[in-house]
C-alpha cells in the first residue's frame, strides 16, 4: 500500500479514473463497446483513436526528455510530413494507387529522418540547448510546410493512405494499432535492451556516461531522430484522417500536448528516469478530457481551460516541494533516507555546487568502532 | 597524515612570474573581456544586421527607404516591443514565459468585453493590467515556491489564459469605445511628414523604464545575478525568491500592456489573437543577443530584435513575389545563425584555468 | 581527552581581548537517524585564525552551517558579541557580521568584480544605484586587501584564485567580525595560497576572527593560532596550534594511534622485468596549456604514482591517458603498438579504465541504482543491443559488491543515497567489472572515510599483484609512496622526476615538489 501511494503514477491514474467515472455518470453508455461491421465502436475506442497521434509524439518526447532534452519542433514535423505525403500523392502518376501511398509515406518518413537528424546535430554535436535548437525548426518548419503546399490545403483521395486515418485492422482502428505497435516496439527496444538504461545514464549525468564509455552523442542523436519519425507518423495519421494536408493547422500545439502528457505521466523535465506507462496515462488523460468537454456540451475551444486546470491539479499534487513545504517549513534539510542517505539535495540547493564532503553527516563505518571509547573519554 | 602541500618554495628566477591578480598581461585581459563582453558585441551585430536589412530594402524597393517605413516598424510592432521587454526580464533569470501570447489575447478579450458591457475605458485598462499581474504572480509563485520548471508552469498559464478567453467570448468582439478608437487612430505628427502612434511612445517609455530597473536598481542587478548563478545569489543574501516572482509579475503585466497596445492596433478582442506571439518575442530576445541560459543580455537588444523581425516582414511584403511563409523561414534561419554564433562565442569565452 | 582549552589571551597570538566574539556551546543537530553534531562547543576570539579540524564526516560543515544560519540546531546556544542569537538564513548571519566564503566560489561570474562585491547592498542615491560610489567602495576594499584587480572586469574572466579573493573582499566589505573560510585553498596553487594567507593575516591583524577549514595540515600549522578538533560529530579538543604536536592532532582526528595507520601493509615492490615491453608507454605526451610533454612507462603488475600539488598536471596526465582530453603532442603505445586515444571509448576498447577525481560530476549516476551503476561501463562497451543477461548481471553485481564491501548491500538502492566511500567503491567496481589491463585512479581515496580508504589501498595492491597496471594519483603523498612501485613527480604541469617507490620517502617527494627537481 505504501508502495502504491508513493508511486508517481498514483495521481495521474486517479485523475484518469475520475475523468472516466465522470463521463460514465454524465453518459451511462460511455463504457459500452459494440461491434458493427466487424469494427469496434464506442466512446472508449474513440478516446484511444483520437489519443493515438498525441501518444505517438509523446512517446518520442519521453525519450528526448529522458536525455535531458526537449523537442519543440514535432508540431512542425507533423505539418511537414502531411504536406510532403499529400504533395507526393497528388503529383504521382496514379494518385489513387497503393504504390503511390507507399511512396508518399516513405518520402515523408525519409524527410522526417533528415529533420530529426538536423535537431540531433544541433543538440548533440554543436551542443546547443535543446529548447533553442528545436525552436529553430519549430519556427521555420511550418513555413517550410506552407512552402511545400504553396499555402493551399491539398486534398487527396487514396484508400491506402486513408486507411492510416480511418481504417481498421482486426476490428481495431488503424491509428490505435499503429500507435500500439510503435509503443510496444519502443518499450521492448528500451527495456529489453540496454538502451533505456544508457539513455537514463546520459540524461542523469552526461559526463559520467561519456567517461564510462557510453556513446552519448549517438544516443542523443537517435532519440531526436526517433522523435521526428514518431511525429511524422502522427502527421500522416492526422493528414490521412482528413485526407488532406493543412500546413497551417495540422499539429498546431501538439508539441505542447505531448510535453504535458509526458510530464503528467511523471517523467521529470530535468531528464533521467522516464516512464512510458506514465506517458500513456498522460496522453489518455488529455484525450479523455477533450472527449469529456465534447460530451458535456461545453464549447470545444474551452478544452484548453480544462487542460490547464487538470495540469495544475496534477502538478500541485505531484510537486514534492508542496508536500515538503506543508510538512515542515522550518528546517531546510530534508530527512535523509534510512539507508544512511544524506541531505545532500538540500545542501546542494543551498551551496549551489557539488557537495564534496557528502558523507559529512554519516559517521564513518569503520571509525565507528572506536567512537565508543572516544565518547566515554569525552564525557 | 596528510603531507600534501606546500613547503615554502624557494624563489626560482627561471620560473615565469606568478599568475597573481596583477600578473595578467594587458592583451590577455583585453582578449578575455572582449570575448565575455560579447553581449555588447552581440547587440552591435544585431544593430548592424538591422541596418543591412533595411539598406537592402531601400536599395531594392522604391519607397522602402522613406522615414515613415522605418517609423512604421515601431508603429506595427509596439506591442511586440513591450512583450519582448517583459520576456527579457524572465529570460535574464534563466526562465521562460510561454504564456505571454495567450495573455495578450486574454487582454484583448477582457478589454473588449468590459467596454462592450459599458465599463469606462480607464477601469477596463486597470482590470486588464491587474489580471496580467495576477497571472504573472501565480506563475512566479509556482516557479519559485513549488520549484516547478518555468517552461511547464507558463505552459499551464498559456492554456489557462487561452481557456479564459474562450470562457469570456468565443467570437471576436469589436471595440467602439472612443478612447480606444482615438488611441488607434490618433497620431503624433513628426517633422518630415511622418508620424508615430501613442502606442510607440508607451512602448519606448516601457523600454526606458526597463533599462533603468535592470541597471540601476537592486532588483535589476539581482535579476542578472540569478541568471548568473542562482544559488550563489541566494548565498549572497539577495532576495532571490522575491525577484523571481517579480520577473513573472513584470512579464505578466507587460504582456497585458502589450495586449492593450495590440487592442489599440486591432480594435477588437478575439481569443485567437496573438497565437504564437510568445515565440516571436522569444525569437526577438534571442536575436537581440540575450542568452537563453540567463545572466547576459540587454533590453535594447530585444528592441533591435523586434525591429529585425519587423524589417523582414516589411521586406517580404514589399516584394510582391514572396509569400508570407518566407517570414517564418527567414526568422528560423536567423534564429539558427544567432544561436550557433552564441554557442561558439560562449564556448570560447570560458576562462582558462 | 579535552586538553588545553586555552584562550589566546595567555598565548603567543596577537593581542586580543579575552571575550570571544562567537561562542557556540552544546550545539546538537540531528538528522533523522544520524546525530550530526553532539553537544559541540566552539569559541572564536577577535583577531585569531581558528582552524576547525576533522576527517570527513566529523561534522565540520554541519557546524559551520549551524553558525551561518543554513541549518537550525536542535539544542545549544550561539552567542555573538555577548548576546544570544539564532540565525535562520545566511543573510541574517551576515547582517550580524558573520560572512562565509565557500570552497566553490559563490559569486556571479557574469557580473563585474565591483558588482559582485556590492551586490545586494549597493550604495544608492536618489532611488537608484550609485555606480561611482559602488566602484569607489569596491576599490577601497580591494585596496584594503592589497588586491590588484580591475573592478570593472567581468568576474568570470579571472582565475578561480582571484575569484576566491574577490569573494573574501565581498565578505569583508560589510562590517565583518567573523569570516568563515570553508576549504578555501583546495583549488589553489602554492603561489595563490601564499596570496590568500597574506590576505588572511591582514584581516586577522585588523581584528577579524577567522574560522579556517582545510585538509592540508601544513597550511593549518602555517596560518592558524588555535584549533578545534571534531570527530564523528563530537568535540575532541580545543588547542593552541603551537602547543599541539602534529602526531597528537592526527590521533585526535582519526581516533586511533598513528602506528595503526602505518601498519597498513606496504605492497611488496613488484620488480620490473627489465626486458619486458611496458604495457603502456607514453613519449612526449602533452596537451597545449595543460601539460608539458611527459614520458611515462607503466609495466604490467606495477603501481605508478603521480605525485604533485593540485594543478601540477597529475589529473591532466591521467585524462590524456584515458582519452578524456585529447593529447596535442606525443605518442602512446600499448604493449609496444602505437595507439591513438581520441575518446574514452577508444581507451576502453584498449582495456583502460579511469576513475575521475570528481566523483560526483564525472562518476556517479545518482538516480540510477547501484546495480545499473556497476554495470554501466561493461554495458556501454557491449553496446546497447547486447544487454547483459539478468542472471549474469546479478552474479557480477553480487560478487563485486561483496568483494568491495559496498554498504548497504542492496543493489537496488539509488547510488546517490550511498556515502562517499561506498559510492567510490561502486565506481571502482564499475571498472573492475570490465577487467581492465590499465587502471587509472585519480584521487580514489579523497573525501572518503579512513576505513574505505584502507580497503581501496589494499585493493590496489592486490590488483597489481594479480598483474593489472595501475596509475594512482593522490594528494596524500604518504599514500602514494606507500603503495606505489614507482612515483612520477609533477610540478607546474611538468614532470620533474621519477622515483623508485620502495626506496624513496615522503620527504624526498616533498623536496622534489618544492624544489622542482633542480638541485
Amino acid at each position: 500500500m505504501n508502495r502504491l501511494t508513493r508511486s508517481p503514477l498514483l495521481w495521474p491514474l486517479l485523475a484518469l479514473a475520475a475523468l472516466l467515472l465522470f463521463n460514465l455518470v454524465v453518459n451511462p453508455g460511455f463504457f459500452a463497446v459494440r461491434i458493427q461491421d466487424g469494427h469496434l465502436f464506442g466512446s472508449l475506442v474513440d478516446v484511444l483513436k483520437n489519443a493515438a497521434p498525441t501518444l505517438l509524439i509523446a512517446i518520442g518526447m519521453t525519450l528526448v526528455i529522458a536525455s535531458r532534452g526537449i523537442d519543440l519542433s514535432v508540431g512542425a514535423v507533423v505539418a511537414i510530413a502531411g504536406a510532403i505525403a499529400c504533395n507526393s500523392l497528388v503529383s504521382a502518376p496514379d494518385p489513387t494507387s497503393a504504390g503511390a501511398a507507399v511512396v508518399a509515406i516513405s518520402t515523408a518518413l525519409g524527410v522526417a529522418l533528415l529533420l530529426g537528424a538536423w535537431n540531433g546535430l544541433l543538440v548533440s554535436v554543436l551542443g546547443i540547448q535543446p529548447i533553442i535548437a528545436t525552436l529553430v525548426l519549430m519556427t521555420a518548419g511550418r513555413g517550410i510546410a506552407m512552402l511545400i503546399t504553396d499555402g493551399q490545403i491539398i486534398t487527396v483521395d487514396n484508400d491506402t493512405y486513408g486507411w492510416l486515418g480511418g481504417g481498421y485492422l482486426f476490428g481495431i482502428p488503424a491509428q490505435v494499432v499503429v500507435a500500439g505497435l510503435i509503443l510496444l516496439a519502443v518499450a521492448l527496444l528500451t527495456r529489453r535492451t540496454a538502451l533505456g538504461m544508457l539513455l537514463e545514464a546520459v540524461g542523469i549525468n552526461p559526463e559520467a556516461a561519456r567517461l564510462a564509455g557510453v556513446r552519448s552523442r549517438s544516443i542523443v542523436w537517435t532519440v531526436y531522430v526517433f522523435a521526428a519519425l514518431a511525429a511524422a507518423v502522427a502527421g500522416l495519421m492526422i493528414s490521412a484522417q482528413v485526407t488532406a494536408a493543412d500546413a497551417n493547422r495540422a499539429g498546431l500545439f501538439i508539441e505542447l500536448d505531448a510535453i504535458l502528457a509526458v510530464v503528467i505521466g511523471g517523467t521529470s523535465l530535468a531528464g533521467g528516469r522516464y516512464s512510458l506507462t506514465g506517458t500513456v496515462v498522460g496522453a489518455l488523460i488529455l484525450q479523455t478530457l477533450t472527449t469529456t468537454v465534447y460530451t458535456v456540451g461545453i464549447p470545444p475551444d474551452m478544452t484548453t481551460l480544462f487542460k490547464a486546470l487538470v495540469v495544475i491539479v496534477v502538478f500541485l499534487l505531484q510537486a514534492p516541494r508542496l508536500r515538503a513545504v506543508l510538512a515542515r517549513r522550518r528546517r531546510p534539510a530534508p530527512p535523509p533516507l534510512p539507508s544512511g542517505g544524506l541531505p545532500e539535495e538540500a545542501a546542494a540547493v543551498l551551496t549551489g555546487g557539488p557537495v564534496l564532503a557528502d558523507d559529512e553527516h554519516t559517521p564513518a563505518p569503520t571509525a565507528g568502532g572506536t567512537t565508543g571509547s572516544g565518547r566515554g573519554a569525552l564525557r | 597524515m596528510t603531507v600534501s602541500d606546500t613547503r615554502p618554495t624557494a624563489p626560482d628566477p627561471a620560473a615565469p612570474p606568478p599568475a597573481g591578480p596583477g600578473g595578467r598581461r594587458p592583451w590577455q585581459t583585453w582578449l578575455r573581456s572582449t570575448t565575455t563582453g560579447s553581449r555588447t558585441f552581440s547587440v552591435l551585430v544585431t544593430g548592424v544586421l538591422l541596418v543591412v536589412l533595411f539598406g537592402t530594402g531601400s536599395a531594392r524597393y522604391e519607397n522602402f527607404g522613406s522615414p515613415q517605413v522605418a517609423l512604421n516598424l515601431l508603429v506595427d510592432n509596439a506591442h511586440l516591443v513591450v512583450l519582448a521587454v517583459g520576456m527579457t526580464f524572465v529570460i535574464l533569470t534563466g526562465g521562460i514565459d510561454l504564456s505571454s501570447g495567450a495573455v495578450v489575447a486574454l487582454s484583448t478579450v477582457i478589454a473588449a468585453s468590459l467596454l462592450e458591457a459599458g465599463w469606462p475605458a480607464p477601469v477596463a485598462i486597470a482590470v486588464v493590467l491587474a489580471t496580467g499581474a495576477l497571472l504573472g504572480w501565480l506563475m512566479g509563485a509556482a516557479v519559485h515556491h513549488l520549484q516547478l520548471q518555468p517552461f511547464i508552469v507558463t505552459l499551464a498559464g498559456m492554456f489557462l489564459a487561452r481557456g479564459l478567453c474562450f470562457v469570456i467570448s468565443v467570437p471576436s468582439i469589436p471595440i467602439r469605445d472612443p478612447f480606444f478608437q482615438s488611441m488607434a487612430q490618433d497620431v503624433v505628427e513628426l517633422p518630415g511628414n511622418t508620424f508615430l502612434t501613442y502606442s510607440v511612445f508607451i512602448a519606448l517609455a516601457v523600454l526606458v523604464a526597463a533599462v533603468w530597473v535592470l541597471h540601476r536598481t537592486r532588483f535589476g542587478r539581482t535579476v542578472y545575478a540569478i541568471g548568473g548563478n542562482e544559488s550563489s545569489a541566494a548565498l549572497m543574501g539577495l532576495a532571490v525568491g522575491r525577484t523571481k516572482v517579480g520577473v513573472y509579475v513584470i512579464s505578466g503585466t507587460l504582456s497585458a500592456l502589450a495586449g492593450l497596445l495590440f487592442t489599440f492596433y486591432m480594435l477588437s478582442g478575439y481569443s485567437l489573437h496573438a497565437i504564437g506571439m510568445e515565440l516571436d518575442a522569444i525569437a526577438a530576445v534571442v536575436i537581440g543577443g540575450t542568452l537563453l541560459t540567463g545572466g547576459a543580455g540587454y533590453v535594447v537588444g530585444s528592441l533591435l530584435g523586434v525591429l529585425v523581425l519587423g524589417t523582414i516582414q516589411a521586406l517580404i511584403s514589399f516584394d510582391g513575389g514572396l509569400s508570407s511563409w518566407w517570414t517564418k523561414i527567414t526568422v528560423g534561419v536567423l534564429l539558427l545563425v544567432f544561436v550557433v554564433v552564441q554557442r561558439l562565442t560562449t564556448r570560447r569565452a570560458r576562462p582558462g584555468t | 581527552m579535552r586538553t588545553t582549552p586555552a584562550g589566546p589571551a595567555d598565548g603567543a597570538g596577537p593581542a586580543t581581548p579575552s571575550q570571544p566574539v562567537v561562542e557556540m556551546s552544546g550545539i546538537t543537530i540531528e538528522f533523522p537517524g544520524v546525530k550530526a553534531l553532539q553537544a559541540v562547543d566552539l569559541r572564536l576570539f577577535p583577531g585569531e585564525v581558528h582552524a576547525l579540524m576533522g576527517e570527513n564526516g566529523a561534522g565540520k560543515s554541519t557546524l559551520i552551517k549551524a553558525l551561518t544560519g543554513v541549518y537550525s540546531y536542535d539544542s545549544g546556544t550561539v552567542t555573538v558579541g555577548g548576546t544570544e542569537r539564532s540565525f535562520s538564513s545566511p543573510a541574517e548571519a551576515q547582517a550580524a557580521g558573520i560572512s562565509t566564503v565557500y570552497q566553490e566560489v559563490n559569486l556571479c561570474p557574469n557580473l563585474s568584480v565591483t558588482e559582485n562585491i556590492v551586490l545586494g547592498r549597493e550604495p544608492r542615491r536618489r532611488g537608484h544605484i550609485d555606480r561611482r560610489a559602488s566602484r569607489t567602495r569596491a576599490r577601497a576594499v580591494l585596496a584594503r586587501l592589497h588586491l590588484d584587480v580591475d573592478p570593472d572586469s567581468t568576474l568570470g574572466t579571472h582565475p578561480i584564485a582571484v575569484q576566491q579573493l574577490v569573494a573574501i573582499a565581498r565578505a569583508v566589505d560589510t562590517d565583518c567580525r567573523v569570516l568563515v573560510l570553508d576549504e578555501p585553498t583546495s583549488s589553489l596553487d602554492a603561489g595563490e595560497v601564499a596570496e590568500l594567507f597574506r590576505v588572511i593575516r591582514a584581516l586577522r591583524d585588523s581584528g577579524v576572527a577567522i574560522l579556517f577549514v582545510s585538509h592540508f595540515l601544513d597550511q593549518v600549522y602555517e596560518i592558524s593560532d588555535r584549533m578545534t578538533v571534531l570527530r564523528n560529530g563530537q568535540l575532541v579538543g580545543e588547542h593552541r596550534t603551537a602547543d599541539l604536536p602534529r602526531l597528537q592532532l592526527v590521533q585526535e582526528m582519526i581516533g586511533r594511534e598513528l602506528a595503526t595507520l602505518e601498519d597498513l601493509e606496504r605492497a611488496a615492490a613488484n620488480p620490473v622485468p627489465t626486458d619486458a615491453v611496458p604495457r603502456l608507454s607514453g613519449r612526449g605526451l602533452g596537451r597545449t596549456g595543460a601539460l608539458a610533454p611527459v614520458d611515462l612507462d607503466v609495466h604490467a603488475g606495477r603501481v605508478v604514482g603521480l605525485a604533485g600539488l593540485l594543478g601540477s598536471g597529475r589529473t591532466e596526465l591521467t585524462r590524456l591517458l584515458f582519452g578524456a582530453d585529447r593529447a596535442t603532442s606525443g605518442e602512446l603505445r600499448m604493449d609496444g603498438r602505437p595507439v591513438r586515444l581520441r575518446s574514452p571509448r577508444q581507451a576502453i576498447a584498449h582495456r583502460i579504465a579511469f576513475s575521475s577525481e570528481d566523483r560526483k560530476a564525472e562518476g556517479v549516476v545518482g538516480d540510477l541504482t547501484v546495480r545499473d551503476n556497476l554495470l554501466l561501463a561493461l554495458q556501454a562497451r557491449r553496446g546497447w543491443l547486447r544487454p547483459i543477461p539478468r542472471r549474469t548481471g546479478d552474479e557480477l553485481v553480487a560478487k563485486y559488491m561483496a568483494a568491495l564491501d559496498v554498504r548497504p548491500a542492496d543493489p537496488d538502492a539509488l547510488l546517490r543515497n550511498l556515502s562517499g566511500g561506498n559510492q567510490q567503491k561502486v565506481l571502482l567496481a564499475r571498472w573492475l567489472l570490465t577487467e581492465p589491463r590499465l587502471l587509472l585512479l585519480d584521487e580514489p581515496t579523497r573525501g572518503i572515510d579512513i576505513g574505505a580508504k584502507a580497503q581501496i589501498q589494499q585493493l590496489v595492491a592486490q590488483l597489481a599483484s594479480d598483474g593489472m597496471s595501475v596509475v594512482f594519483v593522490s594528494a596524500e603523498l604518504e599514500e602514494v609512496v606507500r603503495i606505489c612501485d614507482q612515483v612520477v613527480v609533477l610540478r607546474d604541469r611538468q614532470k620533474v622526476a621519477e622515483l623508485d617507490g620502495a626506496t624513496s620517502s615522503v620527504d624526498d617527494v616533498v623536496d622534489l615538489i618544492a624544489r622542482g627537481g633542480r638541485s
